[in-house]
């Protein structure tokens, strides 16, 4: 036994890094909302990037280390306590045995990771309910059970690390978020085109974790075309036939038919992730060069980080 | 075939077009580019998923950069390999061509739409059946839900359209109409497609992986009226 979950939160769920490979079937890869987040807390505590983290939103998941263990937080910033003591995200942070973390106050963003040295895999589900393919979920309930899947992992030689602020997503209520064209764009009349990258767009409440709804000034293409439905991905902005958009997010259907008309550009996928309702955002166009640089520069910081940690070298 | 265009998805997936409408040829294509890659996997690749008239490719970029140092993107080099293979690609069927029988319930317990069909159509409820059940379908491609297959063509004497506002709840094994599209719901759920019947065949087990689906695409689909049997 390692970790159990005392309160569950609002939708509290264990997240890999995603599955691809089945959404020829109509399955997506699924994974956590920000990705970056979840890598990050991996990589402080030197854990493979793609370990399992339990992604939390407000009010979170109440937990308990039952064994003493190694953790990190990072993504949204919910005043995270350990037995009452708060402290910062992004960093390693030592639990005793029976230390009680809690999340007192939604501060910055709306989804928080927790990752825990040596991985963490469920080990008991106390209710379950595969009625359909699609309940499909990871989601942890009042008294389920994680284990740590390596506990010989050494946790002191990473004890006090802490993610350079460099690496972080510059998160926001309003943020600016880069774009690349999609299939449809150019059907976008030039007036339209200008309002989608001038015009300030707002978080409905009916965003979740499938997508979600914009509310902002309508857009319409020239001679709105029937479309035979096609794949689209984790941050495909759709134009719905209301003239409103839809941003797809991590559990997003694998196909659709409304028209594609851009695509969040991956490395500022964390920013519309930490987003939740009344949040504005506004969109700024670059071409798919810059976009593929920005990624290239992101990974290569995430290797330069990953090797640092190895070695000791931390920020 | 070539595609007609060839457009980024993001800058991990660039989606290969053949054209915008339902056809078996411009479906062939798709299914045999994602076969292709699947065969002739390239450094960064993740997984082709084929669509009715499309193949999307989903692929690492940093891996794609390394491997292909020539091209100034990843999309240019992912479009060079679809442009080459585009060359010798085939519009003929792949050979995995099954045919598929489907007991469905034309009962108006089942049939939530039907009547809505048939008054749409100004035809008669046994007529709306009779249409249905006499074509043979292709499943073009799985998608929406787990096991979720898109077939056509539904004749356009009753290719009604979406319901305005979706159902909340359509019953597992609904058999919907969407234009000249009809697909059967594996599971319960949300769903704005004209429900015309319902089959009570399992599509899908819970279990997931690639042989727990019912449906592959460029299966051959028969519609069977329970009555009649």
């Amino acid at each position: 036994m390692s970790l159990l979950i005392q309160k569950e939160g609002i939708l509290t769920t264990l997240q890999g890094r995603g599955d691809f490979g089945m959404q020829r079937y109509g399955i997506n890869p699924r994974g956590p909302m920000d990705a970056t987040a979840a890598r990050l807390v991996n990589l402080v505590l030197e854990n493979d990037e793609n370990e399992s983290v339990i992604e939390m939103h407000f009010p979170a998941a109440q937990i308990v280390f039952e064994k003493a263990c190694v953790f990190a937080i990072g993504g949204a910033d919910f005043r995270a306590s350990l037995n009452g003591n708060n402290f910062d995200n992004w960093c390693c942070v030592h639990a005793k045995a029976t230390s009680i973390l809690k999340f007192e106050e939604r501060l910055k963003g709306n989804r928080c990771y927790l990752a825990v040295r040596g991985g963490i895999a469920l080990l008991q589900v106390t209710n379950v309910s595969i009625k359909t393919p699609s309940s499909r979920t990871n989601q942890l309930r009042k008294g389920d059970r994680l284990v740590i899947k390596d506990e010989s992992a050494d946790s002191a030689s990473v004890l006090n690390r802490r993610i350079s602020r460099t690496m972080l997503s510059a998160y926001s209520r309003f943020p600016t978020v880069r774009i690349v064209a999609g299939a449809e764009y150019d059907l976008l009349p030039d007036e339209h085109r200008r309002a989608f990258v001038r015009e300030i767009f707002t978080i409905t409440g009916n965003s979740n974790r499938m997508g979600f709804w914009l509310k902002g000034p309508n857009l319409e293409l020239i001679g709105g075309k029937e479309m035979v439905s096609a794949a689209v991905t984790f941050g495909t902005i759709q134009l719905l036939p209301d003239g409103q958009m839809i941003i797809l997010m991590a559990d997003h259907q694998t196909s659709g038919g409304y028209p594609r008309i851009a695509n969040v550009i991956s490395v500022d996928l964390p920013l519309i992730a930490q987003l939740g309702e009344n949040d504005k955002v506004t969109f700024q166009l670059i071409d798919i060069d810059e976009a593929e640089s920005l990624t290239i520069q992101f990974e290569r910081d995430i290797q330069r980080l990953r090797i640092g940690c190895r070695f000791g070298r931390y920020w | 075939m070539r595609p007609t265009r060839i457009f980024p998805l993001g800058e991990n997936a660039l989606t290969v077009e053949f054209g915008d409408y339902m056809s078996e040829s411009l479906n062939n294509a798709a299914l045999n580019l994602a076969e292709h890659f699947d065969a002739n996997r390239f450094p960064g690749f993740i997984e082709a998923v084929p669509a009715i008239a499309s193949a999307t490719i989903f692929y690492k970029l940093y891996e794609v950069r390394e491997a292909f140092p020539e091209f100034a993107t990843a999309f240019e080099a992912v479009k060079y390999l679809v442009d080459s293979a585009a060359d010798d690609l085939l519009d003929e069927p792949l050979n995995n061509e099954r045919i598929v029988n489907v007991p469905v319930s034309f009962q108006a317990d089942a049939a939530l739409d039907l009547q809505f069909i048939a008054e749409f159509s100004k035809l008669s409820v046994a007529n709306v059946i009779e249409i249905f059940t006499s074509r043979i379908y292709r499943v073009y491609m799985l998608g929406f839900l787990p096991g979720f297959a898109y077939m056509g063509i539904v004749d356009e004497e009753i290719a009604v359209p979406r319901k305005a506002s979706p159902r909340l709840i359509v019953p597992k094994g609904s058999v919907g109409i969407a234009g000249q599209q009809t697909g059967i719901y594996p599971c319960e759920s949300p769903g704005g497609w004209q429900v015309i019947g319902r089959t009570g065949m399992e599509l899908t087990d819970a279990l997931g992986g690639p042989d727990s689906f019912h449906f592959h695409p460029g299966d051959a689909v028969r519609f069977i009226n329970v009555a009649n049997q």
